[in-house]
């Protein structure tokens, strides 16, 4: 019936729950970066789990398949997950960059130290209590 | 990591595997699943792995980093080339039908791969120039530090961490 | 189960080897939803990609997590209530699997019956992906080049030594004042 025949989506839901937690709850900026790339991939589930057909089988075409599940959502997909990868990356550079700067990637930590000028930014007004 | 004999020896056995894999799921994207990102994906790690056995130096010589800035613009350059192809020969962009008008089928196809050539090439040295700018900075902290690689640091707490940091503010004023 | 462990553990080289193991997780169960293509994406970048650019930034950063005191409960509330209205969202949605769906009957079988006759090739998400939706190809393309134009751009600044807990008397040279 309805309650289980949503069985995939509720196991969507609590992946992205669990890494929005990560995401807002844990200071370190490496986690925190880990925590969205779980959430990006609990969306990827949710869509491809949309776009299954009982009995189908991978959009191929190939002798021998009469359902094949349906395409749209993996093209949607296969483009996220690389944005995902992009995002990731320009994340740890800029991770990289403050902890060249302030000695740490903590986000409690970083909101206590005042701006100093052996800063190394090039830009002259920088507040960091900004969490 | 070159002075272990199983990783070298495995290494040298399995990186052409993969590169030939990145090619073959390249090429062969239309008939099974591949296609550019995949393919650009799996050379990048290819290369990966022989950095990470015989080192940055190494790496940097069968692929300069150069290259892989210029190959990056030319995989982009090289789409947006097919779309105005395709405004040039009289249709919309990124229309593959005008490229051969004989062979409506065939045009698409020529059209495909083309397009799934220039992503796979910028994938791929996108996703090498990320790591070898991460790499290179490991290396580079070093040179300035003098030290080698510092084991795990337990976290300090927060009042010996500042008064440090204004101790080493105050160090660097005074020498500037 | 591996999520939870990725949120909990301080040690973030465990993390970062459990979100590996999530990565590649995921890929089976792509696997198991007849995703071919996004299956073999997310195995080659998740577990393979995003897993050594942790470490690389792991090796330049400290190893373990600061200890936060108690579980963030403010956190926990905005997260919980969220949960709840995507719960409830979620009873609308149609049913897994279902043929008849409305993402099933609305595009889906155009592709499914035009593709071979269109461009004859196999892979119908490459024929999508390349041709039907050709530009969105092309700004992904664009994406991934300024993603690593940015890394590019911000790590060719010669790095600055981070100021070190212990008092060190000669430690900083800064060379990027003004020489680049």
């Amino acid at each position: 019936m309805a309650f289980l025949g949503h069985y995939n989506y509720y196991i969507v839901v609590v992946l992205m729950m669990i890494g929005f937690y990560v995401v807002i709850a844990r200071g370190n900026m490496v986690k925190k970066i880990m925590g969205l790339n779980l959430f990006q991939t609990s969306a990827f589930i949710l869509f491809i789990s949309a776009g299954k057909i009982m009995g189908g089988s991978t959009p191929i075409l190939r002798d021998g398949v009469e359902v094949y599940s349906n395409p749209l959502p993996h093209v949607l997909i296969l483009t996220a997950i690389v944005v995902g990868v992009a995002t990731t990356a320009v994340g740890l550079a800029l991770s990289v960059r403050i902890n060249e700067a302030y000695g740490n990637i903590e986000d409690d930590l970083l909101s206590e130290e005042e701006p100093d000028d052996f800063a190394l930014t090039q830009e002259p007004s920088r507040d960091d209590d900004s969490s | 990591m070159r002075n272990n004999g199983i990783l070298r020896i495995v290494a040298r056995f399995l990186i052409p595997l993969i590169l030939l894999f990145a090619l073959y799921i390249q090429f062969h994207g239309e008939y099974s699943p591949g296609g550019g990102f995949q393919a650009g994906v799996v050379f990048a790690a290819g290369w990966i792995l022989f950095v990470l056995i015989y080192g940055l130096e190494a790496g940097l010589k069968v692929i300069p980093q150069r290259a892989m800035v210029v190959v990056m613009a030319c995989g982009a350059l090289l789409y947006a080339f097919i779309g105005l192809l395709g405004v040039l020969l009289g249709g919309h962009f990124l229309d593959f039908a005008p490229l051969l008008p004989s062979a409506p089928k065939g045009a698409q196809q020529a059209g495909i791969i083309l397009v799934e050539f220039g992503v796979g090439m910028t994938v791929a040295t996108v996703v090498m120039l990320i790591f070898t700018m991460f790499a290179g900075r490991k290396s580079q902290i070093h040179l300035i530090d003098g030290i080698p690689d510092s084991e795990p640091v337990t976290y300090p707490e927060m009042n010996q961490d500042n008064s440090a940091n204004q101790s080493t503010d105050t160090a660097a004023e005074t020498r500037d | 189960m591996v999520a939870i462990g990725v949120t909990r553990i301080r040690d973030l080289f465990a993390a970062t080897m459990l979100f590996a193991i999530y990565s590649l997780l995921s890929a089976a169960l792509f696997v198991l939803l007849d995703a071919g293509d996004v299956a073999l994406t997310e195995a080659a970048v998740g577990a393979g990609i995003s897993t050594i650019l942790v470490l690389a930034v792991l090796t330049m950063t400290r190893r373990y997590e600061h200890p936060s005191n108690t579980v963030n409960w403010p956190a926990l509330a905005v997260v919980s209530v969220t949960g709840m209205c995507l719960l409830w969202a979620v009873s609308d949605l149609p049913d897994f699997g279902d043929p008849t769906n409305p993402v099933q009957t609305h595009l889906a079988p155009y592709f499914i019956n035009n593709v071979y006759s269109d461009m004859g090739i196999p892979n119908m998400v490459a024929a999508v992906l390349a041709s039907y939706r050709s530009i969105d190809t092309f700004g992904e393309v664009i994406v991934i080049f300024v993603a690593g134009l940015a890394v590019y751009t911000l790590l060719s600044v010669p790095p600055r030594t981070p100021p070190k807990p212990q008092p060190k008397a000669d430690a900083n040279q800064p060379e990027n004042r003004g020489d680049h």
